[in-house]
């Protein structure tokens, strides 16, 4: 039954805490006091994401969810909403609040660095063409239904998967994470970046385009089949 | 009369722009369309240079906009073709004389009276082309079969999109078969293939082009040049009509026929 009503999953090292949208607040409030009391040794210092779904959280309710995690000695990180109403309060209480649907197809500037951890794998999904001049930064994946034209550039923390033609410029891990991987339906980009590391595509010109993964080995980036 | 508003840009400068909007008014103005030239690039005016028009000049596209002449005044009648007109930019202001809802207004007085208006845009993306742009039904986008020249369409191409004027159509100028035959340059399709959108036009280079331009006579007037026919028909086009391309390797068969003549003539 509380299962229902509350979610606790661990990743990495915090805790994603999922409250029921309709349950009396006060009540699944004394349930989490409750769940966490139970397993306060297992849980104890986690940073938590708390995700509420729908349901409109005033401040003074935010101030007591943080104030009952505080005690159990769980740090308040992130607010997961899509009420508005919450994401103001989080605003108010200076915690870090983000829709918890897949934001907007558009890509947005200056995002707040990405933590996989507390976020899953968040990204933007591009479905079309970006031309020359177009930049796209993204503290996720970011996925492009279209080609990436010469003079267009991505930047993303996470990885990047062009389901077209990579013309342009793409810098993936672009916060240093070497697993990160670059894939295209052809691979012909003007500058290509994993983490540290650079390189150009091969000046002859190449028989057949075939898909393609870009990926850090032994210090050198490789580029191999897509399979 | 309810007239469409033509934008002719480039992102570029000196892919011809000036030479398409001066050669598609006259051509059109043949086929017995009422149409006017706007010159939006104010502070670099050429338009009228062109279309030989220049020492008609009394007043411009900024005295209308600050109400120093009605726009009926300032309008100039071309000389040859009574149902072509050309509004001139200032050449002592600058872009920001003009603001886009400026434009927009501006079209709207002219859309009763013409066919067609056609604006001729600044080369660059900043406020000259917002100004051009803003009042567009539709958007030509001229360029070379030259690598930075496509860089720069594909670029106008987005900002386009972006406005939601986009994504408009190509003509691509100044193409010289002989060099896409021997892969020196771009042929129509590796462009379009970069740019992905329709080609209204293929305009062959001609080397009658700048002298016609210099004496204000625009070559879509001389029936010899290829240039010149292809404007026409990218005018045809422009009025809905379909209009097969001409062949390139039959340009370039002419091209070299004429290549003999001149040769054999010249000694």
């Amino acid at each position: 039954m509380q299962d229902q009503l509350i979610n606790i999953k661990g990743v990495g090292d915090g805790l994603r805490i999922t409250l029921d949208e309709a349950e009396e607040w006060s009540n699944i409030t004394a349930l989490l006091a409750s769940r966490i009391d139970q397993q306060s040794a297992f849980f104890s210092g986690a940073r938590v994401t708390l995700d509420v779904g729908a349901r409109p959280v005033r401040k003074d309710e935010m101030m007591s969810i943080k104030a009952l995690l505080d005690r159990r000695g769980l740090t308040l990180a992130v607010v997961l909403s899509d009420s508005q109403t919450t994401l103001d309060s989080a605003d108010a209480l200076d915690l870090r609040a983000n829709v918890s649907a897949v934001p907007a197809p558009e890509p947005v500037d200056g995002l707040a660095p990405f933590n996989p951890e507390e976020e899953g794998t968040a990204g933007v999904m591009i479905r079309r063409t970006l031309r020359s001049g177009r930049t796209v930064r993204s503290a996720g994946h970011v996925v492009v239904f279209g080609d990436v034209n010469p003079g267009a550039e991505i930047q993303a923390v996470g990885d990047v998967i062009i389901w077209g033609r990579l013309r342009g410029m793409v810098h993936a891990g672009a916060h240093g994470d070497t697993n990160a991987v670059v894939c295209a339906l052809d691979m012909t980009p003007t500058q290509l970046r994993i983490a540290g590391y650079l390189t150009t595509s091969p000046q002859d010109k190449r028989q057949k385009p075939r898909p393609e993964i870009a990926f850090i080995r032994d210090g050198h980036i490789v580029v191999e089949a897509w399979e | 009369m309810t007239g469409k508003v033509v934008t002719i840009t480039s992102g570029k400068g000196g892919v011809g722009k000036t030479t398409t909007t001066a050669n598609l008014g006259v051509a059109l103005a043949r086929l017995g369309q009422k149409v006017v030239l706007i010159d939006a690039d104010i502070g670099l005016r050429n338009l009228d240079i062109v279309l030989g028009l220049e020492n008609r000049i009394v007043y411009d596209l900024v005295d209308v906009v600050e109400g120093r002449a009605k726009l009926r005044t300032a309008l100039i009648k071309h000389k040859s073709f009574p149902d072509l007109y050309l509004l001139p930019a200032a050449q002592t202001r600058d872009k920001t004389a003009v603001s886009p809802q400026d434009m927009i207004q501006l079209c709207n007085q002219l859309r009763p009276e013409f066919d067609f208006i056609l604006i001729d845009c600044p080369a660059g993306i900043e406020r000259g082309f917002r100004n051009a742009v803003a009042p567009a039904d539709e958007v030509l986008i001229v360029t070379n079969p030259e690598v930075s020249a496509v860089r720069d369409a594909d670029r106008i191409i987005g900002l386009l999109e972006a406005e939601r004027k986009g994504p408009g159509r190509l003509v691509l100028n100044r193409i010289k078969p002989d060099m896409v035959r021997k892969g020196e340059m771009l042929a129509p399709d590796d462009v379009t293939d970069i740019l992905g959108i329709k080609i209204l036009g293929i305009v062959p280079e001609d080397e009658n082009v700048v002298p016609s331009s210099n004496s204000g006579i625009p070559i879509t007037l001389n029936d010899n040049s290829r240039a010149g026919k292809a404007f026409h028909n990218i005018a045809r086009r422009l009025m809905g009509e379909r209009v097969p391309f001409m062949s390139l390797e039959e340009s370039g068969g002419f091209f070299k026929r004429l290549g003999r003549i001149f040769s054999g003539g010249g000694g």
